[in-house]
């Protein structure tokens, strides 16, 4: 969880999330390569949890394994949702729900590495 | 938009900045009513008082999120208790976090001002006040 993909994942959505921001100050609606960025980055943050998911079954368990488990449901759907909410209101404000979802990923990244450093004994 | 018509003036479901506003108070929402929810099931008797006030913080953030969203006269009243009781919440909490910390053993979302969720349930109650205000009844 600690890996250079955690580090990769959030550096992205801080660009992601600029970008996205800079849209909607400029009164732009999300555009088809928004959209697109937006899949893409979902797809880096599937594979940062499935090899999440996957370190569940080795050695290095985290000792709250529920809360791990919720934080990677959210993160795994929070970008997907958020760009759904974004196609439905093809206005500045879609380009915001994009921002704000790439603005919370990285928390939710953060948190994971959290409780994934606390391994019970 | 067929649905306009039914649908209060002053809903924030009707316009594309309330719906974002809805967006946030879904997230705190849903995660203050999520840690709530782990820390009571895993561990109530360690803090309750923190743990109970979390649970207390995720219903206020719910209420506030629905009266934004439907709007009206119920939808303004349930809005307007709820960012109060946000705010109020969040400033008490706050001082008594800072000021000391035996009442506190556990974190909640207002703790320190909602510094561990980046100051953003400060500002939150004043935008969903400032929301209210805005959309005021004309007289």
């Amino acid at each position: 969880m600690n890996g250079p993909l955690s580090v990769v994942t959030i550096v992205a959505a801080l660009v992601l999330a600029a970008w996205y921001l800079l849209r909607a100050a400029l009164n732009r609606a999300p555009s088809r390569f928004d959209l697109l960025a937006a899949a893409v980055f979902s797809a880096l943050v599937a594979v940062l949890v499935v090899i999440a998911v996957v370190g569940l079954f080795g050695d290095s368990r985290p000792s709250d394994t529920a809360t791990f488990g919720g934080y990677l449901i959210t993160t795994i759907a929070f970008v997907p949702v958020g760009a759904y909410l974004a196609r439905l209101e093809p206005t500045r404000w879609g380009s915001l729900i994009l921002g704000i979802a790439c603005l919370v990923l990285p928390v939710l990244v953060l948190r994971l590495q959290q409780i994934a450093s606390v391994t019970g004994a | 938009m067929p649905e306009a018509s039914t649908r209060p003036q002053d809903a924030a479901l009707g316009s594309g900045l309330g719906r974002v506003l809805l967006l946030v108070y879904g997230i705190f929402a849903l995660s203050a009513s999520a840690r709530a929810l782990v820390q009571i099931t895993t561990h109530f008797g360690e803090a309750p008082l923190a743990y109970l006030l979390s649970a207390f913080a995720g219903l206020v953030y719910i209420s506030a999120t629905v009266g934004l969203a439907i709007g009206g006269v119920r939808g303004r009243l349930i809005a307007l208790v709820s960012c109060s009781i946000e705010l109020l919440g969040v400033l008490i909490v706050g001082i008594l976090t800072v000021a000391d910390t035996t009442d506190f053993p556990d974190d909640t979302v207002w703790s320190r001002f909602g510094s561990g969720y980046g100051y953003v349930p400060l500002v939150l109650p004043f935008i969903g006040l400032w929301w209210i205000w805005r959309h005021r009844p004309r007289a």
